[in-house]
């Protein structure tokens, strides 16, 4: 079904051997009686990059936490349409979101570090789904800073409090955090908007490393970022203050940039307004 | 442009951070009056044979062992009782509680009770405690008395603490998969931690330094309490029939000093926790 669904999107998507990991269905979504978002139909390709862009205040955020519930965690907020992972309703009646958030992990704009060791920061996924062995977890536990391009920085300093570290090596460190939970989706909400060039540079290579395996889905605000490091960019806009936003473009990434079939996109990208 | 200001800006700036010195000044002034005050008076005093001996004869001579033990005693069992269940109501409150009318209801009631005069608390204990249900003046019954009287103080603040926990904390648990109680048992109140053990010792201090509450529940009389039935004397209480009968005023001072010794101490671990877990954090 989640093929079907592609050929009725909002900008239509060229068939290809992406298969869907995500397929929305005609989400609206509330802050209390405010409607933030309306009618995002959208799928969201597997083991690809996908880039959501748009202006401050356009639900792009809003949206990305609707795919792991972490909406839920909101008073007063609810939504209307289908959210589907691998063709299940995640908001279906008997979904647990705790299991639904261990299989789509998300980063967020400000590193947020536990209070503990870094050591203790990276094994805290895995501890809490029952892995209690040392050397099983030491294992987990280098593989995911490998894996998060920070192991050669903290490999000496593991005892350490993970809030002693940089801003860049701490995104990175919630990074291997998340990724030693074996996400199958990541949801980086603008990661690099808080963190030193040097560590943008290493996120995003990581994240070119990680999508053979993972589905990525990046907030950015950074076009050119959007560009390097995504396959598929989503255009989100609200073009009436207390109106609800829309999706305005869904497209390769490269169409997006060079031949974007919208006015709205098209003057977006080249800065004339956002 | 001319200014039309009567008086210039400079003037009234050094006005105005002339009030805040003085306002400042009146402060520290107070505490380090009172200090010296006791210090002077209660220092001659302050002999090993002062705190280790029991006193004799009318208490006009000998030491004042038993009421430090008496007041030991009373404020770490009234601590035992009033810190797990000021916990977890504050975890409640602060995490599960659905926000709404319930919720300040019981706020207000807390905050209700913490301003509650403790000579009514220990009028309270009396009836309750000491008569209703048959304790005797007890170290129990004064613990639980004072109990009443901590158990919103601690509430308070171990919610202040747990709300002080940032959003994206949590977030961050929660995204990794966690349930509720994994997110508040791993990651909430162990970051809360410092400052809630702040807000037990505070409350410790206020315990140890009341006199009303126990003076109704405990007695007067002079004993080392071993079990939580005996009666006893806390160094309050002792102090103010000490300085009442006004037969002995060198063993109140030195009973004073003590006593505010003790709670400056409380206060400066209290200070020590939160500086070396930020250095441990930061």
């Amino acid at each position: 079904m989640s093929d079907t669904l592609a050929s009725h999107m909002t900008g239509v998507i060229p068939t290809d051997n992406h298969a869907n990991k995500f397929s929305v269905q005609k989400l609206d979504f509330f802050y209390g009686d405010f409607n933030a978002l309306t009618d995002i139909t959208v799928g969201i390709k597997e083991n690809a990059v996908t880039a959501f862009i748009g202006p401050s205040g356009c639900g792009k955020s809003t949206f990305l936490r609707c795919l792991n519930r972490m909406n839920d965690l909101i008073p007063g907020t609810r939504n209307e349409g289908r959210v589907l992972l691998d063709g299940n309703d995640v908001y279906a009646p008997g979904v647990d979101p705790v299991d639904l958030r261990r299989r789509v992990g998300m980063i967020f704009q400000q590193p947020n570090p536990f209070p503990m060791s870094i050591y203790d920061n990276v094994a805290y996924g895995p501890r809490l789904h029952g892995v209690r062995k040392k050397a099983e977890l030491d294992e987990i536990v280098e593989a995911s800073l490998k894996r998060a391009n920070v192991w050669k920085e903290v490999k000496d300093i593991m005892g350490r409090g993970g809030l002693t570290l940089s801003g860049g090596q701490q995104q990175r460190l919630c990074i291997a955090r998340v990724l030693a939970v074996e996400p199958e989706v990541l949801l980086m909400d603008e990661p690099c908007s808080a963190i030193d060039p040097t560590s943008v540079q290493k996120v995003e290579d990581l994240m070119a490393e990680l999508k053979d395996r993972i589905t990525i889905v990046i907030v950015t605000h950074n076009m050119q970022q959007a560009a390097r490091v995504s396959d598929y960019t989503a255009f989100f806009l609200q073009e009436v203050a207390g109106e609800p936003a829309h999706l305005i473009e869904y497209d390769r990434t490269a169409s997006i940039f060079t031949s974007p079939r919208d006015r709205r996109t098209e003057d977006y990208i080249t800065g004339r307004f956002g | 442009m001319q200014s039309r200001e009567r008086v210039n800006k400079t003037t009234t700036n050094r006005i105005a951070l002339g009030v805040i010195w003085l306002a400042a000044i009146a402060t520290v002034g107070a505490l380090g009056t009172i200090l010296l005050y006791v210090i002077v008076n209660g220092i001659g005093q302050l002999t090993p044979a002062f705190i280790f001996s029991w006193p004799h004869g009318v208490n006009m001579e000998g030491g004042i062992w038993p009421t430090i033990q008496a007041t030991l005693y009373v404020t770490i069992l009234a601590m035992l009782i009033t810190t797990p269940v000021a916990v977890l109501a504050a975890v409640y409150l602060a995490e599960y509680a659905v926000q709404g009318r319930l919720v300040q209801i019981i706020r207000f009631a807390a905050d209700s009770l913490a301003s509650v005069p403790s000579i009514v608390m220990g009028l309270f204990g009396l009836a309750a405690f000491v008569e209703g249900m048959g304790m005797g003046f007890s170290v129990m019954a004064a613990a639980l008395a004072l109990a009443f009287l901590l158990l919103p103080i601690i509430m308070r603040t171990t919610e202040e603490a747990i709300r002080a926990v940032p959003k994206y904390i949590r977030w961050g648990s929660y995204g990794l998969g966690a349930s509720k109680w994994q997110t508040v048992s791993r990651i909430v109140l162990p970051s809360a931690t410092p400052r809630i053990i702040t807000g037990v010792i505070l409350a410790a201090g206020r315990a140890a330094g009341e006199t009303a509450v126990v003076i109704y529940t405990m007695g007067t009389m002079i004993n080392a309490p071993i079990l939580p039935t005996q009666p006893g004397r806390t160094m309050p209480v002792h102090l103010l029939l000490l300085a009442q009968e006004g037969i002995n005023l060198p063993a109140a001072f030195g009973t004073a000093l003590l006593l505010v010794l003790m709670v400056l101490a409380f206060n400066l671990t209290a200070r020590y926790i939160v500086s070396r877990n930020r250095r441990m954090l930061g």
